[in-house]
């Protein structure tokens, strides 16, 4: 089960979305997902889905991989679905027992579904087509404005780009100690929620334990390799805007432009 | 003066308790004194916790010596203003493939340290490609770490380190946590680096069968140099390998057990080889 969290998972194959500038992805993705939240009727996601569509296809990935990353959110998106069919006050459809289906509930929870499922999908074709030394040098250069009010850029992107390195390492890890401790008979599958918390103790403990002294290990490994900060550092593929980036801000600008008219239209 | 030199190199650990008072010292590395010339290859070798990874660091200017000197190419390495150069020089391999790989594809990761030392662009490509071919890992060179066995990204680890164009390179038991054949592919580029690129090579190891192929050999133990010659000086004395706590390879043990029974053999034996015509001279 824990293998299967794709998000922040580089999945390698060419493809046109794979060479675009993460500048572009970046920027896209966050108004991607500003965009899902400026809707007022279904056709604006209907827009979204068909540009999210399409950009799949461009990307190559399968896409059972962007699914396979959803299944770690399905708890937090039936939960969100659920509170909001039965709290939302509004005109009865149902009523079970104490609790009420309101009309309103019905549309907000489908709304809500929908959104997250597109958000998640969205960022994933973010992390899954670029690498995350690009991602990160994409940020560092698009956030370089922030420098000037003290903001370490540089510092903060290279840790993001080492979490994300060893999100799939660490996984593994968990996975190993689960097993060794089930095979000494402990149980992380029985009980109530509260018996399941206390056995995951005896997992983050080893875990957070090979963490730290992977952190050593890595630093020290970095120091030996010269690392000194983002002073004086060059770049092996430095971001240089191309002709195709270009194209894919103008992509960006025209789905936002028809997404947004759309979505804000007095449909229903 | 050699590429490496250390004088009297003495290290100490000192372990606190949690107020921060002295609980004991512990001296990891004690009067070791070694000199390597350009281009050798030297195998250090010691049971846990001998020093040999402790003086290995020492290299690297990741340590710094608490009393005498170490030499990188005629460099103080505890003198602050030569760190940087010193790191270039020497590289360092370490023993956990998985925790040193710092970038997500293969070529990024072994253009890390070109980047690091300001290197032109067009230059990192060049080195990256030249690098990634000396240890045959060029046809993965878009692959993510992740997907590579401990072999194959222990030598994209060595790669990274070639990249920054070292003189000599300190590895320090890259094969301790790979399979036999993950062993043989590391021991193989590094010997390559060292007769075809000319890289001094100083290689740390608890496998016996890793430095047959050594010029020179030290062993440690308890933080100081037990033994120093050439492999075949090391594994004639089999009685005193076994002192130190360390496996002699079967195949020596085999001959050495022979000689004691009578059966008149060279000393020192290392291959199957060796022994298999020494024996059949014998018949």
């Amino acid at each position: 089960m824990l293998r299967d969290i794709t998000l922040g998972q580089y999945y390698q194959t060419e493809s046109v979305i794979h060479r675009l500038d993460p500048r572009v992805k970046l920027a896209g993705t966050l108004l991607y997902i500003i965009s899902l939240f400026l809707f007022r009727n279904f056709l604006g996601y209907v827009v979204a889905a068909v540009f999210l569509g399409i950009v799949i296809r461009l990307s190559r990935v399968p896409f059972r991989f962007m699914v396979k990353g959803m299944h770690a959110i399905l708890f937090l998106l039936l939960f969100t679905v659920i509170f909001n069919l039965f709290l939302t006050p509004g005109v009865p459809l149902l009523t079970l027992w104490k609790l009420t289906i309101t009309r309103e509930g019905v549309e907000m929870a489908v709304t809500i579904a929908i959104r997250l499922t597109m958000l998640i999908i969205g960022s994933s074709i973010m992390t899954l087509t670029t690498t995350p030394n690009n991602l990160t040098d994409g940020m560092e250069k698009g956030m370089r404005p922030l420098k000037w009010i003290g903001v370490p850029v540089h510092e903060v992107a290279m840790m993001m780009s080492i979490a994300l390195r060893f999100i799939p390492i660490l996984l593994e890890e968990t996975d190993k100690i689960m097993k060794a401790q089930i095979a000494r008979g402990a149980d992380f599958e029985s009980g109530n929620l509260m018996k399941r918390a206390k056995a995951m103790v005896p997992l983050l403990v080893p875990l957070f334990i090979s963490a730290f002294r992977r952190a050593n290990d890595l630093a020290m490994a970095m120091e030996s390799r010269c690392y000194r900060g983002g002073e004086g550092r060059t770049k092996m593929k430095p971001l240089v805007y191309k002709g195709r980036d270009r194209i894919g801000y103008l992509c960006i600008a025209i789905y936002l432009a028809v997404s947004i008219a759309v979505g804000r239209l007095p449909v229903f | 003066m050699g590429i490496i030199k250390t004088k009297d190199l003495v290290f100490e650990y000192i372990r606190r308790d949690e107020d921060g008072n002295v609980e004991g010292i512990t001296t990891a590395v004690d009067q070791v004194n070694l000199e390597v010339a350009q281009g050798e290859f030297i195998a250090i070798l010691g049971h846990n916790g001998s020093g040999k990874s402790t003086l290995a660091k020492h290299i690297n200017a990741i340590l710094n010596p608490t009393e005498g000197t170490v030499w990188v190419d005629g460099m103080d390495t505890s003198k602050e203003e030569n760190v940087w150069d010193i790191r270039q020089k020497a590289g360092m391999v370490f023993q956990n493939p998985d925790n040193q790989i710092i970038g997500q594809v293969v070529e990024e990761d072994v253009g890390f340290g070109p980047e690091n030392m300001g290197i032109p662009t067009e230059e990192i490509w060049e080195r990256v490609e030249e690098s990634l071919r000396a240890v045959g890992m060029y046809a993965f060179r878009k692959h993510s770490p992740n997907k590579l066995s401990g072999g194959q990204k222990q030598r994209v680890s060595i790669a990274g380190v070639l990249a920054m164009h070292p003189q000599c390179i300190v590895l320090d038991e890259p094969t301790a946590m790979l399979d036999p054949r993950g062993r043989r592919e590391v021991i193989r580029a590094v010997r390559g680096l060292n007769q075809v690129e000319g890289i001094t090579v100083l290689l740390i190891t608890h496998y016996m069968e890793e430095i047959i192929h050594a010029d020179r050999v030290y062993v440690m133990d308890g933080g100081r140099i037990a033994m120093e010659g050439t492999p075949r000086d090391i594994f004639s004395q089999v009685e005193r390998l076994k002192e130190l706590r360390l496996d002699v390879p079967q195949v020596t043990l085999l001959a050495y057990e022979l000689q004691q029974k009578g059966v008149r053999l060279p000393d020192g034996i290392l291959t199957v080889k060796e022994l298999a015509d020494a024996l059949q001279g014998y018949l």
